[in-house]
């Protein structure tokens, strides 16, 4: 079934669902990748609740002009309306007053969804409201859906994808360094506008799908995860995409795969499991690596101490050292030195010597920048610099390098 | 001792207004209801090394920042070469504080110098190999030509300080504006971008650092700009980097024998 369901034979429905899902996928995952890069992650949580206060004025008055309130075309224009009128009252708060970004989103998205909901509990006492099927646009509702809704998200998805292509190098320049790009002559403002605007094109498109509840997930989830595997800003925009498309692909059919599967969730779950899988296994960033990179720096510690103690004939008393001595074959069991432990041991109080020296030279400023009391000399200065760095130790000849 | 030093003629060298690189008139900024910067004059002299110094919460990146056009002032102008600044920004390079930046952002050492290409490369232009390889000279002129590919978080303030000196150097700019540029740096960077900014001055450009590092003035720079919110002096080291001048700019917070043993320096 979900077999089916991933080479697109589970019908006509199902089919239109999982390539819209795909396409809001990557449009989020995009869009969403400078709204994160700018730290601002949490506007777009805003911007989807304002739509509800749209969508329920649209319908009603639709309605009232005679005609059907179903339309999309309509219902997400107003959507789009309000959620434009939620987004300049946020960057007013946040320009004007005192209020700080995250108590003006936390104002904008609660009194807007309060509105919306008001609004929706009129509709329903309506004679023509029983049947809207609103509450569809929270949760997202993709039963009844047709080719034209599909079309809205391929063209609202891909004329967002256009746009950050045009703009991408204003909104990383803004994200980066706001000052510089002020002082290049950058409106900040209006690229920052247009950027939340991008984000709200989005939301809207994507209202039919994983409803305004949810679509912040698609906003967010994809370039987080994307982070973990690049350091690269232009790679996580275009990871974000994948992964944002992948998501909504498998994520609808699953959906179709079983009856009584919401699209929305399944979608937000799967781009989830991505970000577990991220989490814990990314090189560099991920959970498991920084252990590993802890577990090795700790080692390299206590094994250069246990050297250094063993040069000095001090006794050494922390288990691990003197274990990871032994394993070494630089210590035997009792403590005790082998010949291949005090060569090691002599060398390394010899080179603590000579980085006392590379550290005290300013020739050396650029090796000494280096130092962390871990690292061997020769790793950092030549055969020839190391010889005279010697000459000027004196002391014992033919340490070995 | 002071007073010899201003009289052996060493003119201030400040040319008029109209063609200076930067002029100001009666600047005011204001954050709330205090004035950072209150009715500032500044001609800044082409071809030379102008520190702007005061002490902390004096206005000094508050003026620079004013003068780029990044702070709206409450009142006064800024003119560039002797034009509006939105005519001449092209010729002015800005050097931010390295602590106003997230470090952690995903961008390699080489993508933040083409940053500095930005109006070449505008929207849709694709980075081109010479693009990386001016890039890549600019990064050699602060010594880390080798530094490329690395992620920024990886590199050590000074470090990122000379990356951000190299993202200036990239905009090919007449006039460099620089906030607090050696803050917290090593001594290698802080005398990489000493070097880079006299070989500037010898291609007559002109360098305006906020500084805070008294003693190194005499050594670094030609001329002062004595800043407490109002102007206190202006004009070459010799003249207006005096003892009178630091007391009224610094109050107490210098001891008089620091500006004295300061003032000796010079003379």
């Amino acid at each position: 079934m979900l077999f089916d369901a991933l080479l697109l034979q589970l019908g006509y429905n199902a089919t239109l669902v999982a390539i819209g899902a795909t396409l809001l996928g990557v449009a989020a995952g995009v869009t969403g990748t400078f709204l994160f890069l700018r730290k601002r992650a949490l506007v777009s949580d805003a911007i989807s609740h304002a739509t509800l206060p749209g969508i329920c004025l649209a319908f009603i008055i639709m309605v009232s002009l005679g005609g059907d309130g179903r339309n999309l075309v309509g219902l997400l224009a107003g959507s789009a309306i309000s959620a434009w009128i939620g987004l300049l009252c946020l960057s007013w708060l946040t320009r004007h007053t005192r209020l700080a970004e995250d108590a003006a989103i936390g104002a904008v998205l609660s009194v807007f969804f309060g509105l919306g909901i008001v609004l929706l509990t009129v509709i329903q006492t309506m004679s023509s409201g029983r049947q809207a099927g609103l509450e569809g646009f929270l949760l997202g509702s993709t039963a009844g859906m047709l080719w034209a809704d599909a079309m809205v998200i391929a063209i609202g998805g891909a004329a967002a994808l256009v746009l950050v292509l045009v703009l991408r190098r204003p909104m990383t320049l803004v994200a980066f360094d706001p000052e510089y790009a002020a002082a290049r002559g950058l409106p900040v403002d209006r690229i920052d506008l247009a950027m939340m605007g991008l984000v709200m094109a989005v939301t809207v498109v994507g209202l039919k799908i994983v409803g305004l509840i949810l679509i912040v997930a698609l906003l967010i989830i994809p370039p987080v995860t994307a982070r973990f595997w690049s350091e690269r800003s232009d790679h996580v925009v275009l990871l974000a995409g994948l992964i944002g498309g992948f998501s909504g692909y498998i994520g609808a059919a699953i959906s179709a795969s079983a009856p009584n599967l919401p699209t929305g969730p399944i979608i937000v779950l799967v781009g989830f499991s991505i970000f577990a899988i991220s989490l814990f296994l990314a090189p560099n960033r991920g959970v498991l690596a920084a252990v590993l990179r802890h577990f090795r720096f700790q080692r390299r510690v206590h094994l250069r101490q246990g050297l250094l103690a063993l040069a000095q004939n001090q006794p050494i008393y922390e288990k691990l050292t003197l274990r990871l001595l032994r394993r070494a074959g630089f210590a035997r069991a009792d403590g005790v030195a082998t010949d291949q432990g005090r060569a090691r041991a002599a060398k390394a109080l010899r080179d603590e010597k000579r980085w006392q020296v590379v550290r005290a030279d300013r020739l050396h400023e650029a090796a000494a920048a280096l130092y962390d009391g871990l690292r061997d000399i020769e790793t950092v200065l030549t055969r020839d610099q190391i010889v005279d760095i010697d000459a000027r130790i004196g002391g014992p000849a033919g340490v070995p390098t | 001792m002071l007073e010899l030093a201003s009289k052996q003629g060493i003119s201030t060298g400040n040319d008029g207004p109209e063609n200076s690189p930067l002029t100001i008139r009666g600047l005011t900024v204001s954050y709330g209801q205090k004035p950072a910067v209150f009715s500032v004059d500044m001609t800044v002299q082409t071809g030379a090394m102008t520190a702007i110094i005061g002490p902390n919460g004096a206005g000094k990146s508050t003026l620079l920042k004013a003068a780029l056009g990044i702070v709206k002032p409450l009142s006064g102008q800024v003119q560039v070469f002797g034009k509006p600044l939105a005519a001449q920004r092209h010729r002015v390079a800005y050097v931010p504080q390295r602590a106003s930046i997230d470090w952690d952002f995903p961008t390699r050492v080489i993508d933040v110098v083409l940053m500095g290409l930005y109006r070449e490369l505008g929207l849709l232009r694709r980075v081109q190999a010479r693009h990386r390889q001016l890039a890549g000279d600019c990064l050699d002129r602060v010594g880390m030509r080798e530094f490329g590919d690395r992620q920024i978080g990886q590199l050590s303030g000074g470090q990122q300080q000379r990356v951000f000196l190299a993202r200036a150097l990239a905009q090919e700019a007449d006039l460099y504006l620089l906030d607090e540029p050696f803050a917290g740096v090593d001594a290698a960077t802080e005398k990489a971008i000493i070097e880079v900014l006299k070989s500037l001055r010898e291609a007559g450009k002109t360098v305006v650092v906020v500084h805070h590092d008294l003693a190194t003035i005499a050594e670094y720079f030609d001329n002062v700009f004595l800043i407490n919110t109002r102007k206190v002096a202006e004009g070459t080291v010799a003249e207006a980097f005096s003892a009178d001048n630091l007391q009224a700019t610094y109050g107490g917070r210098l001891a008089t024998s620091q500006v004295d043993q300061l003032a000796r320096n010079i003379s």
